[in-house]
């Protein structure tokens, strides 16, 4: 128990961490996704197509090997986030949102994203045909077809799968562990190796903590589909 | 309220205004459209009968080209159809379309089903859109039930709204695919008092329909097709009592026995 006592300050800052890179990833891949949904169901071959080769291939990459190419691979070929360097000091220490935080917010966006584009995808199939049609016949263009009729009745549709890729996002953000971001499996880890009497406290307590914001998305997307309820 | 609003001027009443000429359309091996020559002129209300599977539907969806054509052309008010995008939209917006299952934006109430084009397309403001679609609310008689969700209105009351719908955007053609189809016989009297009201006002009107009683009151021609091709046309009055091709006394044998 004192292992938790101790280092209270530690498992704050990490688990902020961690909330931090759920926020802009899910920000993130929530945009990419619908812009994504939009090429692969639009008229437009070379897009369709260009989406669904993307959604192909970063899908099927394990996450691990994504935000490893952003760590190590990526800054040899030019590309790096040596420019966001944002640190937050807190009385209990930094909160440090440098390259290796932003590397790992684009991979978890682009590997996610590509999960948010089928869940939208499943939600636009729900949408009938008809409703795509009496929008068009109304002479709205495609992107004031997708805008006003189609995708606000897919996301609907596809929000229980929606919400999924979310709570899925927020559990795979322990793997910016091995980008040595420090979030809560970064925090884990350490503590861990330093009290390996308490490690059963240690899981336990961190376990919980992800329950528990696990199940406060759970209840924002119930809340959403609630609201959107039609009647 | 007054016709004058919302229908397009009568004048240059029996101009060509939709003209087909020689499409061909084909799904896979069916030739679903054979051959088709047709022109509404302004004003005219033309009332399309045949069989199941004649290609009726289709040639109501090629004219604003939810359906594509193989060959031939398309004219609407002497522009060819475009082929996509904004241009293709715009003239979408020319063509109002009601549909056999309505198809009112389910995530939308009654009036911003109504107001949604207006908007979106026509730049009005939202308030004048309101305005205009609450008189055209009125007008079909569901004015009362603007702010519901198409949902929680019959059928006859939905498809009410999609005529009214279509209205709102000021069309120079109105096309009905079977508007009635899917409705209870007292909902369908709702919907074809619309219609004729519509047809008296001048409005020019594509219907498809298997309804003979709006065929005979409303109709200026009717057009019978079967195996998709236009196999007779004529006033509604010389159609029903005297049809010329076997088909067609076929087809009127088997629907107006019952």
């Amino acid at each position: 128990m004192d292992a938790i006592t101790d280092n209270y300050q530690l498992i704050v800052i990490s688990f902020a961490t961690t909330i931090l890179l759920f926020v802009f990833a899910s920000i993130g891949s929530l945009l990419l996704g619908t812009l994504l949904v939009a090429m692969r169901v639009g008229p437009i071959a070379v897009m369709r197509r260009a989406a669904a080769t993307y959604v192909v291939l970063v899908r099927n990459t394990p996450l691990l090997l994504i935000l490893l190419f952003f760590s190590i691979a990526a800054p040899k070929i030019g590309i790096n986030f040596q420019f966001v360097r944002i640190i937050i000091p807190t009385g209990w220490g930094d909160i440090r949102m440098t390259n290796a935080f932003a590397g790992a917010v684009v991979g978890l966006t682009l590997y996610t994203a590509t999960f948010v584009c089928e869940a939208l995808r499943s939600g636009v199939n729900a949408v009938p045909i008809g409703q795509a049609e009496a929008a068009r016949a109304i002479g709205l263009p495609f992107s004031g077809v997708m805008r006003n009729v189609v995708l606000p009745q897919a996301i609907r549709a596809g929000l229980p799968p929606l919400a999924s890729t979310q709570i899925a996002l927020l559990k795979n953000t322990t793997v910016a562990l091995s980008v040595l971001v420090l979030e809560a499996a970064y925090a884990l880890k350490q503590l861990l190796d330093a009290n390996p009497g308490d490690r059963w406290w240690l899981l336990a307590v961190f376990a919980g903590i992800f329950v528990v914001l696990v199940e406060l998305v759970s209840l924002i997307s119930n809340r959403f589909e609630r609201k959107w309820r039609i009647a | 309220m007054t016709a004058q609003e919302t229908v397009p001027v009568s004048a240059g009443k029996g101009e060509p205004l939709v003209v087909l000429s020689d499409v061909q359309k084909h799904f896979g091996q069916l030739h679903a459209l054979k051959d088709i020559d047709l022109t509404v002129t302004r004003g005219e209300v033309v009332v399309v009968i045949g069989p199941s599977g004649s290609g009726k539907s289709t040639l109501c969806r090629t004219i604003n080209r939810l359906e594509t054509i193989d060959e031939g052309t398309i004219t609407l008010d002497g522009q060819p159809l475009p082929q996509e995008g904004k241009a293709l939209a715009a003239l979408r917006a020319e063509v109002g379309m009601v549909f056999q299952s309505f198809n009112l934006f389910a995530h939308k109430t009654i009036l911003e089903n109504v107001t949604l084009g207006p908007i979106k397309v026509r730049g009005m403001k939202k308030e004048t859109a309101e305005k205009k679609a609450r008189e055209l609310l009125d007008r079909v008689g569901v004015g009362h039930q603007a702010e519901k969700y198409p949902a929680q209105l019959s059928g006859g009351q939905q498809q009410r709204v999609a005529i009214a719908r279509a209205l709102a955007m000021e069309p120079k053609v109105m096309l009905f695919d079977e508007p009635t189809s899917a409705l209870d016989p007292e909902m369908i009297k709702e919907v074809l008092d619309v219609m004729v009201d519509l047809a008296q006002q001048g409005m020019t009107m594509v219907v498809v329909t298997h309804e003979m009683g709006f065929a005979r009151t409303a109709a200026d021609r009717v057009i019978f097709m079967a195996d998709g091709a236009i196999v007779e046309e004529n006033t509604p009055e010389e159609f029903f009592t005297n049809p010329s091709s076997d088909r067609a006394k076929d087809f009127l044998g088997k629907i107006l026995k019952h």
